[in-house]
């Protein structure tokens, strides 16, 4: 049993949980995640990466939109609670080094999972741009948080309602163009902006990192359910990601594999999920 | 084989037995030879395919009996020799005969801890029931004495009278074992160290115990109820047990040794790395591992759609590629979640399919329809990236293969296609890398299992494994025997310390 301590909403759907959860405090890097499952007899597992932790504390933070069954249910525990089932750390962690210039791009919650890597990227001595989207005002979060380790934060909003009206992938196209170029970008967010960034850099030949959130089972390289194209060749996000080469990364067909469970979701949601709890 | 009623098998060993019983005279080996072979009573085939529960009942009181008698008593039992465990076999099955079941299974517990287990997923016609003298005297090692199922019978029938003993557990040593996976090998040794007094932990990546007992042999073949009774002996014995705990990420073999206290560990964490066709359309929407189709049914209960959260493909035509035992799981499970149409498609023939005889007739009994000198060539894609079909090569047997099964030939421009919506590959799985990856200066094979000689001891000290991760994909009684070997070797050096 992993304890919620304390629970925050970020956004109307989304919210940070930190849990008690000493080994995997004291185990995480950067780029990894756990899996949970809030009832180990029907319950589905659900990967979640790991946005903070305080190994001395023995906790880690997750952050999570309320989409699905199982995020949905989660976002109705609160401070006290426990839930049922916590593995990791798992996945592969961050590649980190001195690179030089890196602008990382964090879409929606995809700010979440960079979070612990830009920390990372910090801590080895990296000049950092941020470079923060979201569709609304509204569902922006952490920007304090990254405010404060960024070198440079750029905020947009799809509807202008925050920062520049604009996609991420415009100041992107902005920094690629600049002399000198940044050594590496990293892109986490929604499949589509990651996408997007990967086409963005791709002609002026900048390294993109990507971090892949894939349907999973195990997590541990046993189902395979999560694999992915990268570079023609099958790669499972849970072991030998999440992170990959973005432009090497097959997205189309990883959407469609996002997109495998759609009818059963919504028989679901028709049967059993108010959809404003 | 065809299907017989339980009815009817049940009657006509009424019958049997009586004219057994009314005999004055000991039966003469001539006389054993001429007792009718007890067929295993199962659910009817149509009734079956829409639920989950277990296929084979298992033998009534009275066709154990006749089974028993069966038996000729040889003096050299060849049957032990097929016994990757040894277990003394005509000596249960005597005691059987006498209308003994408990000294019966206490003879199997001298060398199997998992009788109700083996007694049903055992390949027994490949190993205690091939060379048995019965069988070939019959010309058929169907006709062989039924071992398996007589080892069934009396494991349930300790267990159904309530006489399942905790072993006894010596005074506490101090010492402290770690068990990484809790399959039948982690199992076997956590049993067998338990018992020496030595403190136990069991260290599990799911959020349940039992490994491939539990994430991948279906509850049709492996009610769970089993597994977890003999996790909660352990249990009762004082083992712990740390589930979502993943040897390698939440915690190192390192750690375990150098930090957390542990005297001595065991590596059963199996063969869970599917492998892949490397064909073309095998990451389209529609393709699953077995591991991950099966994973998804057994251990999240998918099959359960009121109440699982876990989702599951609803199938019309399935394929299934493969011809093992978890093919079968895979297509009858299919069967099972309401697919139309199961195909199973596997590139030699029926006498190289490596499944069990008893679960390719139950497969076929309950409809999947078989295709042999097959294999697909490429997996087919409708315009949404959603399997569609497969093309299929026709194939032709040559010279036998390093496997000594004659190798299989593709035919030429033999191409066609199978219209479908899932395929699932169930062509075997590598050792997962986790631990290997995590764990310096831990010896592995080219194909990445675990190297430890003949009594599960590995480079590193301290360090034993056994199961699928040194066999590469096995069987469960095999596992089993080398974790007994293993724990045996556990228990000389932790006595020595």
């Amino acid at each position: 049993m992993n304890r919620i301590l304390e629970k925050k909403q970020l956004s109307e759907t989304v919210f940070q949980m930190q849990i008690d959860a000493p080994l995997i405090a004291r185990e995480r890097r950067a780029g990894q995640f756990i899996i949970l499952q809030l009832c180990e007899d029907y319950g589905e597992r659900i990967p979640l990466t790991i946005a903070d932790a305080d190994a001395d504390a023995g906790t880690i933070t997750i952050i999570f939109q309320a989409v699905g069954d199982t995020t949905k249910k989660l976002a109705q525990l609160n401070a006290g609670d426990d839930i049922a089932a916590l593995v990791g750390p798992l996945g592969t962690p961050t590649h980190i080094e001195n690179f030089g210039r890196v602008v990382c791009v964090g879409g929606g919650i995809g700010v979440a999972p960079l979070h612990p890597i830009v920390q990372a990227l910090k801590a080895a001595g990296n000049h950092v741009t941020i470079i923060m989207g979201a569709r609304n005002k509204e569902l922006m979060i952490l920007e304090e948080e990254m405010r404060a380790m960024a070198d440079e934060l750029i905020v947009c909003t799809d509807d202008g309602s925050y920062g520049r009206k604009c996609l991420v992938t415009e100041p992107l196209k902005e920094l690629c163009e600049q002399d000198p170029r940044p050594n590496l970008v990293v892109a986490v967010g929604p499949p589509i902006m990651m996408k997007f960034c990967v086409e963005t850099t791709r002609p002026y030949e900048v390294p993109t990192q990507v971090s892949l959130n894939t349907i999973m089972v195990d997590g541990t390289g046993m189902c395979g359910g999560c694999r992915v194209t990268v570079g023609g060749e099958t790669k499972f996000v849970c072991v030998d990601g999440p992170e990959f080469d973005g432009h090497l990364v097959d997205f189309d067909n990883m959407i469609n594999r996002l997109g495998s469970y759609k009818k059963q979701e919504e028989a679901h949601k028709c049967r059993c999920m108010p959809d404003n709890p | 084989m065809t299907y017989i009623p339980a009815e009817k098998l049940a009657a006509d060993a009424e019958n049997v037995l009586n004219d057994l019983n009314a005999r004055t005279e000991p039966l003469t080996p001539k006389d054993r030879m001429a007792i009718p072979m007890q067929e295993m009573p199962s659910q009817d085939p149509m009734v079956r395919r829409s639920n989950m529960e277990e296929v084979a009942i298992g033998y009534t009181p009275a066709q154990a009996r006749i089974e028993a008698e069966r038996c000729l008593q040889c003096k050299t039992a060849p049957c032990v020799k097929g016994c990757p465990v040894s277990i003394n076999i005509p000596g249960f099955i005597k005691a059987i005969a006498e209308g003994d079941n408990k000294k019966a299974v206490d003879v199997i517990k001298e060398s199997s801890l998992l009788p109700a287990v083996c007694g049903r997923v055992c390949p027994q016609e490949a190993q205690c029931q091939a060379p048995c003298t019965v069988g070939k005297a019959l010309k058929s090692v169907d006709q062989a004495v039924s071992i398996g199922r007589l080892e069934r019978f009396v494991a349930d029938w300790e267990r159904e009278q309530g006489l399942v003993e905790k072993p006894t557990v010596k005074p506490a040593t101090g010492k402290k074992v770690g068990i990484i996976g809790t399959g039948p090998a982690g199992l076997t040794v956590a049993a067998d160290v338990r018992r020496e007094g030595h403190d136990v932990v069991l260290f599990e990546a799911f959020h349940k115990p039992g490994g491939v007992m539990v994430y991948g042999i279906p509850e049709f073949r492996l009610p769970k109820a089993i597994v977890q009774k003999e996790i909660d002996t352990l249990l009762a014995m004082g083992c712990e047990l740390r589930t979502n705990f993943v040897i390698g990420r939440t915690r190192k073999i390192t750690d375990l040794l150098e930090q957390d206290g542990f005297d001595a560990l065991f590596i059963g964490t199996g063969a869970g790395l599917p492998r892949f066709m490397n064909i073309e359309g095998e990451n389209l929407v529609g393709v699953y591992s077995a591991n991950e189709y099966l994973t998804r049914s057994n251990l999240m209960r998918a099959y359960d759609k009121e109440r699982a959260q876990t989702p599951i493909f609803e199938s019309e035509k399935v394929a299934v590629l493969g011809g093992g035992n978890v093919a079968m799981d895979a297509a009858r499970t299919a069967v099972r979640l309401g697919a139309k149409e199961v195909h199973l498609i596997y590139r030699r023939t029926e006498a190289e399919m490596p499944a069990r005889v008893e679960e390719i007739a139950h497969a076929k009994e309950e409809g999947v329809i078989f295709h042999f000198l097959e294999n697909p060539k490429r997996i087919l894609s409708d315009e949404k990236g959603w399997v569609s079909g497969v093309e299929c090569l026709r194939y032709e047997l040559g010279e036998p293969d390093d496997s000594g099964r004659r190798r299989p030939i593709a035919i030429e421009g033999s191409e066609f296609e199978i219209d479908l919506d899932t395929v699932i590959v169930a062509i075997g799985n590598d050792s997962n890398p986790l631990i290997r990856q995590t764990t310096p200066g831990l010896d592995t094979n080219k194909w990445g299992n675990i190297v430890a000689d003949e009594n599960g001891k590995t480079s590193l000290s301290r360090v034993f494994a056994g199961g699928d991760i040194v066999l590469g994909a096995a069987t469960v009684i095999l596992a089993m025997g080398e974790g007994r070997k293993a724990a045996k070797a556990m228990n000389e050096m932790l006595a020595k310390d």
